[in-house]
């Protein structure tokens, strides 16, 4: 009898450790203002958590904030309820997330496209420099004019750092080549102006640009329309762009933001959360260019093969693509 | 050069045409109209369902007017009706359109950002663009040969004298107020369906203001106030294109100083430098039968 009712204490005990065990992680997920569907840098993010969710078997709650001041109180609303991940997306909230880390030191919290040194965070930072770098190797290599167009959304360094490699990697096919850079705008607003995009694509077009690399958030589509009315080509950003305009899309620079959120999420599951700074790179392919069955007519074999020689020269160290951050 | 400048000056300051001759009406009849950007991102919104919905632009720009009339009739509700502070009402109205597209948009579509994207042979390719020219030659014709237009001037400037002769100034104010959301809405559904291929969350970034500055450049006049629209174009237009160019001895000039100007050419003008401009005597008075 005695043996028994130990057992059952036991079974009980066992029973709610492995509840414990098995409870959910509660995920916050505080986007961006582009929003899950931008298509581009927020919806890779979205795409990352939502896997977690479906293959994790997680609990996830997203927020898509309509201006920069309402990252604060999204974050610690997070914090002050039993979410044990805030996952923050974009450069905008790094303030934010310094702040509301420290008063809770308890919570973990990821931060994406900068870094914020504190004990419970984790900073997700993406080689932009280098996906650019290939890019504009490939539309250097697809280029008949001579000529390459960069339209990027806010003009913030982050953005910049898009332009020097993507530059850099067109000069190193075509020294000659030119490129045309332009910026939707100075505020938040510039990531959702496609009217403007459109307007700034046109004009390169019409100076005689015939492949344009768009890194401007929902502005991008504004580019590919225009990509579309001249028959001319674009480059997506940070998501795989190339099914949103068929045809017209030579490639997108991937920046597997999906993939840095995703493993984040895996290792708060696994107690093997850490903090510090996270890179991803050519090397991980944590950025890398897009091939798939709507750009590969677009892509010769010859160019694929060159993209690929530059991306393990990068990865070797035989190229430094030039960082605009260590300017 | 030349010919993309003028495509681009022409096709930039459509939207603005057409929610500045809004802001007109409205205006001349005594109403501030602070509100022309929520209309026009209303339109916008309206306008690319509408599209999306019927497979055509020109049932999908009825679909945006109607929207703009629709939050016009709230506006005007509050302000003639309820005789609320007019910036107040209207900022309000700017508000509940920021918040009410993406919630819509939501419920339709389960995105908040952006409607999807409306083909490229179901958007228009120039129409509003002539559209917006003949509507000033409209404007204009209808401000100084018709009755009506002569109530609206009235409205604004003399509400007692047409009392007096028998128009309910209020009534003429309420039509204004709903052309004004009808242009609005079309200036609107020009950014979404002509100038891009989809509605995007506030994608009409200040334009609405900048109308509004234009009607004020324009001392509340139909054509000088298209040119002033005109005028703000060409420079978004030359702006694009000198952005990061080298000139003046090999200094680019700064993107941020050419998309000040329309303010600054405004704030000029409403301090009397180049001209004084008058808003209607009666301009955001209620107007009471005494």
């Amino acid at each position: 009898m005695r043996v028994l009712n130990r057992l059952s204490i036991l079974v009980v005990v066992l029973g709610i450790s492995l509840q414990s065990a098995l409870a959910e992680v509660k995920v916050g997920l505080v986007l961006d203002l582009g929003g899950k569907d931008d298509k581009s840098f927020n919806a890779s993010a979205y795409e990352g958590a939502t896997a977690a969710r479906k293959k994790l078997g997680i609990y996830l709650k997203y927020v898509e904030p309509s201006d920069d001041n309402a990252f604060e109180p999204l974050l610690r609303a997070f914090a002050q309820k039993d979410f044990d991940l805030i996952i923050g997306i974009g450069f905008a909230q790094k303030e934010a997330i310094a702040k509301v880390a420290a008063q809770f030191p308890q919570k973990h919290f990821v931060v994406v496209d900068s870094q914020v040194d504190a004990p419970n965070v984790r900073s997700l930072m993406f080689q932009e420099h280098e996906g650019g770098f290939i890019v504009g190797a490939i539309a250097a290599m697809t280029s008949q004019t001579g000529k390459i167009g960069y339209i990027g959304g806010m003009d913030v360094p982050l953005i910049r750092r898009f332009e020097t490699g993507y530059e850099a990697g067109a000069k190193k096919i075509n020294p000659q080549i030119t490129v045309i850079a332009n910026y939707v705008g100075v505020t938040p607003s510039a990531w959702n102006n496609p009217p403007r995009g459109k307007e700034l694509a046109l004009a390169q077009y019409d100076a005689g640009a015939d492949v344009i690399f768009a890194a401007a958030g929902a502005s991008g589509f504004g580019v590919f329309d225009a990509a579309e009315e001249r028959k001319k080509l674009a480059i997506g950003v940070d998501s795989n762009e190339d099914w949103v305009k068929p045809g017209q899309i030579l490639t997108s620079m991937l920046k597997r933001v999906d993939l840095a959120v995703f493993s984040a999420i895996q290792d708060a599951q696994n107690g093997k959360f850490t903090a510090g700074l996270k890179r991803f790179g050519l090397a991980d392919k944590g950025v890398d260019y897009s091939i798939d069955q709507y750009n590969e007519k677009l892509l010769p074999e010859s160019v694929r093969q060159r993209a690929d020689a530059l991306k393990a020269d990068i990865i070797a160290g035989k190229i430094v693509v030039p960082d605009y951050y260590k300017k | 050069m030349s010919w993309d400048l003028l495509a681009s000056t022409l096709r930039v300051s459509t939207p603005l045409i057409f929610a500045a001759l809004g802001g007109m009406f409205s205006e001349r009849s005594g109403v501030i109209n602070i509100a022309l950007e929520g209309l026009m991102l209303l339109g916008a919104f309206a306008a690319a369902v509408g599209t999306l919905v019927t497979h055509s632009p020109w049932l999908g720009s009825a679909f945006g007017m109607a929207a703009g009339v629709l939050l016009a009739a709230v506006y005007a509700l509050f302000v003639i009706r309820l005789r609320a502070n007019q910036i107040v009402a209207g900022t309000a109205i700017n508000m509940l359109a920021m918040g009410l597209t993406p919630f819509i948009c939501k419920i339709l579509y389960d995105v908040t950002g952006s409607t999807p994207s409306i083909p490229l042979h179901e958007r228009f390719h120039s129409v509003p663009l002539y559209l917006c020219w003949a509507l000033v030659a409209a404007c204009v014709l209808w401000m100084r040969y018709t009755p009506t237009g002569l109530w609206v001037s009235f409205a604004g400037e003399h509400p007692e004298a047409l009392d007096a002769a028998g128009i309910r100034v209020n009534r003429v104010r309420w039509m204004a107020v709903l052309v004004s959301g009808a242009l609005a809405g079309m200036g609107g559904a020009s950014l979404s369906i002509f100038l891009s291929s989809s509605f995007s969350r506030d994608m009409t970034a200040g334009r609405g203001f900048m109308a509004l500055a234009a009607l004020i450049f324009g001392k509340w006049k139909p054509l000088p106030t298209a040119l002033a629209c005109l005028l703000f174009g060409f420079a978004d237009a030359v702006q694009i294109r000198l952005q990061g160019v080298a000139v003046w001895g090999g200094h680019p000039i700064p993107v941020e100083f050419i998309q000040i100007l329309p303010y600054l050419v405004t704030i000029l003008v409403l301090a009397g430098f180049v001209g004084r401009s008058h808003p209607p005597k009666a301009s955001g008075t209620v107007f009471e039968k005494g």
